[in-house]
Formats: C-alpha cells, structure tokens, sequence
C-alpha cells in the first residue's frame, strides 16, 4: 500500500482561502493535546497563551513591538519566495542591518537632528542588503546553493555581533558588561503613542510594518517587476522566453528581501532595545519565514500572519510567568504550524490516493 | 469481417470528473486484422486503450477476451493474456544499452540469452537492432524499434500502437508498416491510432471512428477519402487552407542567418554547425527534421533566448543584426516567436490568460505595460479576448489558467497572442504539433494569411505533409546542419525523408 498525490484539477477557490484557517485550528487542536499531556488544562493554557496577551492595552503594545519586526522580514521574503529562491539567512540580515545602523549611534553618540534616523534606516537596509548579496552572488556566478549558504551566514553574523559587543563598540563606560552605549533620544524610534489611555511602548516600527507591506504589495501583484519575480519562480522558462533575467531576478529579491529583514534589525535595535547586545533578536527571521507562508506569500496577509505569529512570542512568555510552561513552547507551536500550513497547502492543490498492492505504471 | 472475434468491449464508459471521456463504447477486434482507432486530441482513443491494456479501469461496461470476459486491472494481466502496447512516449533509459532496457521490462529472462533472441526477432522483423548499442546513441526511429521488439518478444496475439509514424520519417514508416503486415499475416492483430489518413488507407483493414467519446463511425478506410474520414472525425468538414500567391523575387529579407555556429551546453544537446538561411517578406520557409536534430536549439538562437558568441555568425532580423539583441529587443524589431513547448516554455501553466499575454506583450510597451511599470490588466484583458474570438479559442470564456485549455486550444491562443499585433515575422516551432484537426487548420490558415500580408515566416515542423501546404521553400535540418533551401515545387516527400533520415548515412545502417 502506498500514497500517491494527485493534482486537482480544478483548486476550489474557497479551499485556498480557508487553507490557512484550518491549519491554524489544526495547530490549536495539537497544541491542547500536547498541554493536556503535559499534565496542563488545555483550555486555560490556550487562553493563556492566545487571549490574555490581547485583553490589555500594554500588552497589545508588546504585541505591536514583536509584530514589527516580523512582518517587516516576512515582506521581504514573500517576495524572495516568489521567485523561488530560498532566502533562509534573514536572521543574519537582520543583524547585519541592526549592527549597520548602530554604527551612527556607537560612533558619534552625540549626534542629533532629524537626519540620524533616516540615516540610521539607510545604513540599515544597506548593511542587511549587504549580507544578503553574498549568498545572491555565490548562487548567480558559481551555482552555489542559497539556502545553505544564506543559512551559515546567520551563524557568521551572530559571531560578529557577539565580537563587536564585547570588543571594539563595547560600551566604555559600561563596566565590561558585553553591550553598546545606549542610544541617544535622536537615534531611537519614537512611541507611536506614548501617553494617555491608548499610550504604550510600541515605536514607530509599527508603522513602518505596515507602510512597506502595502508598497510591496502594490510592487508585487500591480507592476511589471513584480510579474516578473512570479514569473520567473512558477515557470523559469518562459521566464526567459518573456525576456526576463533568471540571474538579476535572483539577485533583486536577494537584495530587497535583504534590505527588509536589515530595516527590521534597525527598527528592533532603535526601537524596542536601545542597544546592541549579544543577542537582540528571539529568531525573527527564522519566524518571518512561518509568516511569509501562512500569509501565502501575500504581503498585505503578512501583516495578520506577523500578528499570529508575534502572538505565540507574547503567549509563551505570559504562560511562562502564569503556568510555569518553558517557553520553547513557543516554538513548538511555530514548528506546528508551519507543518500544518504546509500540509493543508498541499491538500487544497493534491489530492490523497491510497493505492492497494502494486499497480502497475500508468500508460503514456 | 468474419474473422474469429479476439478482444470485444461492451459499452466501455470511463469519466474523469464532469468529461465522459469514453461513452458506451463498444468495438470487436478480430483475428488477423489491422483496425484504426481514428479520432481527433480528446476523443477517448488513449482512455480507451489504457483500459484495454488494464493501466485504467473503466466505470462500466466489460472486456471480452477470445469470448470470456476479463478484468484487466493491471497492464501485467494484460501482457499475460497476450496484449502488448508500444507507447508513443517511450520508457527508455538513454544511459543504458538496447538488451538492458529489454531486460528491465521482461524480468527473469538471463541477459545473454535475450540480447541474442532480440537479435534474432528483430531481423526477423525488418527492425534491426544492435542489442549492445547505448539508447543515447540512437536515432528515434531505433529507440522506436526497442519499443516494439520489447512488446513482440512477449509474444502478443494483439499489439497496440500508439500514434507509432509520428516521429518516423516515410522511409522508416514504409519499414515499419512491411512489420505490421508480417504481424497481420501471422495471425496477430494490430490496434493502429493515428490520425495520419492516407496512412489508415493503405495499412488498415477497417476504421474505428471515435468522436467526444463515442464511437461515431466503422468504416472500410480504402472506401474511403482522407477527406471523408477527416470528416468523421472532426464531425463536419475541415475547411481546406486557401493557397496565396508567391513572394516577388525582390521582396525585402525579414530574416538572414549567415553560417551560424552555436555548440550546445546541454548533455545530449545538438550543436548547430554553418546554419545559413534567408526568408523573404510575404514568404514561408520551412524546415523539416525529425525531432532532436536542433530545431529547438535552433529556435533558440533566433528568438535570442540563449546567448551567441561572438564568432557565431550572423543572424539579421528585418535589417538589423540581432546576434547582440535579447529576446525583448527582438520583438521590438517586429519578430514574433511561437516555441515548441505550449505550455511551460511559451505560457506559464498556473497564470490566467491575461496574464500570459503580458508574458509575451510587455516589451513592446503596447500599453499592457504603463509608467512606473505599473500592470494595465484591462488592456491585457481585452487583447486576451480578441484573441480568443479571432483564434476561436475554446474554453476560455472565464479566463482560465493555461494548463486548463486543452492542447489544441492553448496552441490556437498562443499563435493568435503573437499574430494580433501583425509581426512582420514570425519564427514557428512545430506549429500543430499535438493538435487537432480542426484547430491545425485554423492556424495554418494563420500562418498563411501573416504571409500574405507581407510578413516572413520560419516554420520548422516534423509534420512534412503541413510543409507542403504551407512553405514555398523547403530545408532540412538532420544533427544540427542545414540543408540548402529548395523550392516546395521541385522537392519530393521522399527526397526530404532522405535528408531527414541524414543523408550523410551515418547512424542508420539498416
């Protein structure tokens, strides 16, 4: 006996929009069975995990933080995964941007003025664009493969962060402890709101978050360049028969998708940290690669899939504090999920055949 | 017709989905006959002979063997019972040799003992074949040959063949049918589909004519005309191709290829050596070959899909040397490119139609495309509709992905989508290959209006009877050389076929 999957003839439109509902009702399912198993009642522990985080205005601020630079990231990759090149180093761009931006901020403390920011953005999306063209090139000029290659560089960029805070943009005054200064007012980004009854935390990278999901989304589905990133994933050779370049293709969404997880690094370290440190970011860019799927490589569904997914970080934290639960919890669930989105992808284009016995192949 | 009844079906139906693709069918094959199964793309003759050979199991209705009926749920009970089936697409392993791929489908047999039993058969047969020759080295007609010495080794009292002539060229054709007669004499029965009617006129004994699923006709194919039968097929007549008038001797030249030279970079890939070629406005080249002589390679170097060297040599489009330009430049000059490949090569099988025209369209700034790059869909949307009502295109009326039009169909959409902007020429690979009748005649019509409206056209074809009708001069491509263009008038089928089969002797020794 064996499983064949074929392809359904027609998709049921109303399939491809429910796919991901049921895969986030699967993960829920999951999740109450792995709680109850873990000795927790299912129902208070995904009410601690999914609905306290959003019953408070503070916490709907953490929300807004953690969303930002998720859905900053997953912008950038839904393109990248739209042309079928497989960016998996986000986190090292993210960092590399963050380390980038930091440099106005470590170098000139004092600086002021409403120029540090923009600069600080520039520098960021720079330094994460940077990173990114490394794979980009090994992979157009010698063949080399993106995703191991985007991969091992998060590794580089976390030892180069770690070096640089301990070493050379250690804090002078900081008493050895392994972190930059902190950044003056003029290098961090504001609160959206900071006082009265909606005020909080959340920064402007919010804002930011969602500025550049509706541009991409117009770049993506209404303009010419981003027919040619579909075109050039769903079928590379008309691709080239349409007169567009595989190599630059490959090259621009490594750039972009780069140049988005570096903003978000700029936005995380100037807005929600106020510092480099060893470590500034809970895997984002490995996250934003669950989001840019279960946005089904949308970039306006991003902006939902970056809150989902911002929520199971805020949700493993409060069950951490309420429940005594460890908060890997957290990425069992993202693991969970992106399987089951995954999977009910898969189910909505396939059809499941059991085959009995062995059946002999198919005539031409 | 009196001959003992082998293999009867009884009200055969088979559905996939909403389409019935064989509705009640019900034939009889006797012994010692040769039957055509005749019907257009999509008239149920493979879903038919897929269940006959057990690789599909049909909804209702039943098969009789010699009088007792059989489930056949599988090609192994099948083969057992005596039926064996040569494929139009063949099952080989090019890196292995003749006697290995015999012996991966017959199983237990010792390799040293079936190398020289196919040795054997196969000269018996007229198909000679070296058992110990690697596939990669082989001509189609030879791989063609694996095919059917594999089947006729299992000793089959009926053998079906699958559209076996379209990818022979007259000479191996000629061969092929002296086999199929000994086959007949013998006693055994062939199953013949295609849809080549003068062929069924001199092969077959009777005609099975299906239509939409339906057997519609049984008819005696050498009572008959190729018009009449064509006519059964497509259920009406097929609109004979209106003939135009030769291009003056001075027209202008739309296309020039000086000497061309372009090695392949593709493992069995055919490298193009001194290619030289002129078509005039208002005339229709053709290019004969069969398949995997360089056509493709070929087709690629003029769309500009691939690259040229330097030294290459010199291809000119409409007055301006093109080797530098890429595909989009091209166009732009007034080129129109039409590849082999309907769907992956020349569409993108998941986008709609709409956005298939932008595909092709966008570089010609024709207002698909507006400032900032920004997507005119509703331009795109209403050229997608004049080409569907100019092209007659079938299926399309809700903008349906291209992987959902049926072949004829998608070929009529994209020769239209190039034809609708009026190129002044157009460059055609194997123009109907795979299609049906009714949708060939259309675009042939096509191409010959283009002509006569003062475009030049390149057609390359494997289809020599299409050449014929459409082109005023006549080359042949046979492993990536070129053969001096000569006028339709003074050529034969038969001349071609020789240069088609390499008229330099090499590879075909029999």
């Amino acid at each position: 006996m064996r499983l064949e999957l074929t392809r359904r003839p027609r998709v049921s439109p109303l399939g491809e929009a429910l796919a991901p509902v049921v895969a986030l009702l699967v993960t829920l399912v999951i999740g109450a069975i792995l709680f109850a198993v873990l000795g927790q009642p299912p129902r208070r522990a995904l009410h601690a995990y999914f609905v306290e985080p959003l019953s408070e205005i503070w916490s709907l601020h953490e929300l807004a933080i953690k969303a930002a630079p998720l859905i900053i990231i997953a912008v950038g990759l839904s393109v990248c995964f739209r042309a079928s090149v497989w960016n998996i180093g986000a986190e090292g761009q993210f960092i590399a941007g963050a380390i980038a931006a930091s440099a106005i901020p470590v170098f000139a403390p004092d600086a002021s003025g409403p120029w540090v920011l923009p600069a600080m953005i520039v520098l960021g999306m720079a330094g994460g664009a940077a990173w990114a063209a490394i794979p980009a090139v090994l992979k157009t000029r010698f063949g080399a493969n993106e995703i191991l290659v985007s991969l091992m560089l998060v590794y580089v960029a976390q030892l180069l962060l770690d070096y640089l805070v301990r070493g050379p943009w250690r804090n002078p005054e900081g008493y050895n402890f392994p972190e930059t200064r902190s950044f003056s007012a003029a290098a961090t980004l504001p609160e959206v709101i900071a006082t009265g009854d909606f005020g909080g935390r959340a920064n402007w990278g919010i804002v930011i978050a969602l500025v550049v999901a509706v541009a991409t989304f117009v770049l993506v589905l209404r303009t010419l360049k981003g027919f040619e990133i579909s075109l050039t994933g769903l079928s590379p050779r008309a691709a080239r028969f349409a007169g567009f370049d595989a190599r630059a293709t490959t090259v621009f969404v490594f750039l972009f998708s780069g140049a988005l997880a570096g903003l978000a690094g700029m936005v995380e370290v100037s807005g929600a940290i106020g510092q480099l440190r060893p470590s500034i970011s809970p895997g984002y860019g490995f996250t934003a690669i669950i989001v840019a799927f279960l946005a089904r490589l949308n970039p306006l569904a991003v902006i939902v899939a970056g809150a989902i997914l911002a929520l199971t970080y805020l949700g493993g934290e409060g069950a951490q504090i309420t429940l005594g639960m460890s908060d890997r919890f957290t990425r069992v669930f993202q693991g969970v999920l992106l399987f089951s989105v995954l999977a009910s992808d898969t189910l909505v284009r396939y059809r499941v055949r059991v085959v009995h016995g062995s059946a002999g192949k198919a005539a031409a | 017709m009196n001959r003992d009844t082998l293999l009867s079906t009884d009200r055969l139906t088979k559905t996939f989905g909403a389409l019935t693709a064989c509705d009640g069918i019900s034939i009889r094959l006797g012994e010692g006959e040769i039957v055509a199964l005749l019907g257009e793309n999509g008239a149920g003759k493979s879903t038919l002979v897929k269940m006959l050979f057990g690789a599909l199991q049909p909804d209702s209705g039943g098969i009789a063997w010699k009088g007792e009926n059989v489930a056949l749920t599988e090609p192994r009970l099948a083969r057992r019972l005596g039926i064996g089936m040569v494929h139009q697409h063949f099952s080989l392993f090019e890196a292995f040799t003749v006697a290995e791929n015999i012996a991966l489908v017959l199983g237990e047999e010792k390799m040293s003992g079936l190398a020289a039993r196919a040795r054997t058969l196969s000269e018996d047969y007229g198909l000679p074949l070296d058992p110990g020759a690697l596939v990669a080295d082989l001509s189609v007609g030879e791989r063609q040959r694996i095919e059917i010495v594999r089947c006729l080794l299992q000793n089959p009292t009926l053998v079906i063949m699958d559209e076996p002539t379209s990818v022979l060229t007259p000479q191996e054709a000629d061969r092929l049918f002296v086999t199929l007669r000994k086959l007949k004499a013998e006693g055994r029965t062939v199953l013949y589909i295609s849809h080549k009617l003068e062929e069924v006129r001199a092969l077959c004994d009777r005609a099975v004519v299906m239509r939409a699923g339906r057997v519609v006709a049984e008819v005696d194919p050498k009572a008959e005309t190729a018009a009449s039968l064509a006519a059964a097929m497509v259920g009406g007549e097929v609109p004979a191709v209106s003939q135009r008038a030769a291009p003056a001797a001075d027209a202008p030249v739309a296309l020039a290829i000086n000497h061309l030279d372009h090695p392949s970079d593709r493992p069995f890939g055919v490298s193009l050596a001194d290619v030289s070629l002129t078509v005039l406005a208002g005339e229709v080249v053709g290019i004969a070959g069969m398949a995997g002589n360089g056509q493709g390679e070929l087709f690629e170097c003029l769309s500009g899909e691939v690259a040229l060297r330097g030294d290459a040599g010199e291809v000119s489009i409409l007055g301006t040397v093109a080797a530098p330009l890429g595909v989009d430049a091209r166009r732009r000059l007034g080129a129109a490119f039409v590849p082999e490949e309907r769907l992956g090569h020349a569409t993108a099988p998941s986008l709609d139609l709409t956005d298939n025209i932008i595909l092709a369209r966008h570089q010609r700034r024709d207002r698909t495309v507006g400032p900032l790059g920004l997507l005119h869909k509703g331009a795109a949307r209403r050229a997608m509709r004049r080409i569907v009502e100019a092209m007659d295109v079938r299926g399309a009326a809700d903008d349906p992905p291209a992987r959902a039009l049926s072949g004829g169909n998608l070929q009529k959409y994209v020769v239209g989508r190039e034809l609708d902007w009026s190129p002044r020429l157009l460059v055609i690979n194997q123009p109907t290959w795979g299609v049906d009748a009714g949708a060939a005649a259309n675009i042939r019509q096509a191409i010959l209006d283009l002509a006569a409206s003062g475009a030049g056209v390149l057609v390359i074809s494997q289809d020599l009877d299409e050449l014929f009708l459409l082109a005023d001069r006549i080359a042949v491509i046979s492993e990536g050389r070129l053969s001096t263009p000569a006028p339709v008038a003074s050529l034969t089928r038969e001349a071609v076929g020789l240069l088609m089969g390499g008229a330099e002797g090499h590879h075909h020794a029999a």
